[in-house]
């Protein structure tokens, strides 16, 4: 594996019951771009970030995260790795602060009310930090993931479908923290439906359909969907 | 060591939050300990000496709705795989859990006691032996309880599985902490009370090491 590659699948194959979700998917994602993944629903895009995220395992095939394989080196992959998936990940009981503070804690990070607060107002949460996240929108949830899955110092990190449930406020709040893990040198891996956003700020692009990797190349160069198909029509 | 008391600071702050649940869990085991004083008839020597049987049959009733509450808020969220991921232990979230679930236990059953007093006239002085009888005795609930919680959290039948999957295993614990209680209750002449317990303490020692070495397992796929 070279020294430059933050996600390396080969030959991945994931299935559900008798459905392969992910069919022998190769791709190779060097570290510190912010690559887009898209495709119709059901293509397979949060399974292939869930593998790669070490929480499922593959069926076939490998995934390596900075040059460690997942499933035989799982617990040093997580330490790489950062995942915004689709449930929040939080506990409803709780409130945003609280969240945040059990995550601090098993992060060995400051839990202290202040310093939360400061984290929660860059997320537009400050004001109701000490509400139950079971009384929260889908989009402050989204804001809360969000907040907790930057806490991490991940070299990858995994955004499945960042922009969902957000308002105009919350898409410039991804943007920004797409250009501040840019400035970082941190790999992004994320899956969306806004294919002109992505275009812009996205370095490279990947196109699943059917769970198998149909297109890959540079973003600015990825065709529209209804292109997809003809090229797959085409290739039949 | 720092990550096992995340997790249960996490656990108990859950607990404490949803407060309500265990309420609840304990007026389930008030009303299991009244029906048994009813269908066991009004004479007040077999209601007595089948107090301890029917407190820990309540206790262990409770356990299954308790226990199974202690995942609830882990899978509807995702929050432990969140916690996995970040990355936490899964050996400190289990023993986090099951030690907070002890704990939840252990008060369950002490709540219990005035109730078990009063219906089946089981009174004692010695309070002592009869809290470490139920401390012990929870701690032999709660660590295969968290573990079958655990495995069963995600699966549609769980309310049924649980129950199904550890009442048998949890037989030498029930029987000794009866049996230990049975003795503190109605008298030890033969001092036997101290070998139950330790009894119910070996058991104890194997379910929380074994236990904690399978959860990684379970958590994940």
């Amino acid at each position: 594996m070279p020294q430059g590659v933050a996600v390396e699948t080969v030959g991945l194959g994931r299935r559900f019951g008798r459905r392969w979700a992910l069919a022998e998917v190769t791709l190779s994602i060097p570290r510190g771009l912010r690559v887009m993944l898209t495709g119709r629903n059901g293509s397979g895009k949060t399974t292939l970030l869930r593998v790669v995220s070490s929480v499922l395992s593959p069926d076939r095939g490998t995934v390596r995260v900075c040059g460690r394989d997942v499933v035989k080196e799982r617990e040093d992959v997580r330490h790489d790795i950062a995942l915004l998936g689709h449930a929040s990940g939080h506990y409803e009981a709780l409130t945003a602060l609280q969240n945040l503070q059990v995550a601090a804690r098993f992060l060995g990070q400051d839990a202290s009310r202040p310093a939360l607060l400061e984290r929660l107002a860059a997320y537009g949460l400050a004001a109701r930090a000490d509400d139950a996240v079971s009384t929260f929108s889908a989009g402050m949830r989204k804001r809360l993931a969000l907040a907790r899955t930057m806490m991490q110092p991940a070299a990858v990190v995994l955004l499945d479908e960042p922009y969902g449930e957000l308002d105009v406020d919350g898409f410039a709040l991804v943007d920004g923290l797409l250009e501040r893990m840019r400035a970082e040198g941190r790999t992004v891996l994320m899956s969306t439906h806004l294919l002109e956003r992505g275009r812009e700020l996205c370095d490279h692009a990947v196109a699943l359909e059917g769970g198998r990797l149909t297109w890959a190349g540079p973003a600015e160069d990825m065709p529209l969907p209804s292109s997809w198909s003809e090229r797959q029509r085409g290739a039949a | 060591m720092n990550e096992l008391l995340a997790a249960l600071g996490k656990d108990l702050l859950l607990q404490w939050r949803t407060r309500t649940q265990a309420v609840a869990v304990f007026v389930f085991g008030a009303a299991a300990l009244l029906l048994f004083s009813f269908a066991s008839g009004p004479t007040a020597e077999l209601l007595r000496r089948q107090a301890a049987g029917f407190l820990w049959l309540g206790l262990m009733l409770c356990s299954t709705l308790a226990l199974a509450d202690s995942f609830q808020s882990e899978s509807e969220q995702r929050a432990m795989e969140a916690l996995l991921l970040l990355p936490a232990s899964a050996r400190a979230l289990y023993y986090g859990k099951a030690i907070a679930n002890w704990v939840q236990l252990t008060l369950l059953g002490v709540a219990l006691v005035p109730l078990m007093v009063v219906l089946y006239d089981a009174g004692t002085r010695r309070v002592v032996p009869l809290l470490g009888v139920i401390m012990l005795g929870s701690a032999g609930l709660s660590a295969p309880g968290t573990l079958y919680a655990g495995m069963t959290a995600q699966m549609r039948a769980r309310q049924t599985l649980l129950p199904l999957l550890l009442f048998p295993l949890v037989v030498p614990v029930l029987l000794s902490s009866v049996k230990a209680t049975s003795l503190i209750l109605t008298g030890d002449p033969m001092g036997q009370a101290r070998s139950w317990t330790t009894l119910l303490a070996a058991f104890d020692a194997i379910y929380w090491s074994l236990c904690g070495l399978v959860f990684p397992k379970v958590v994940e796929e």
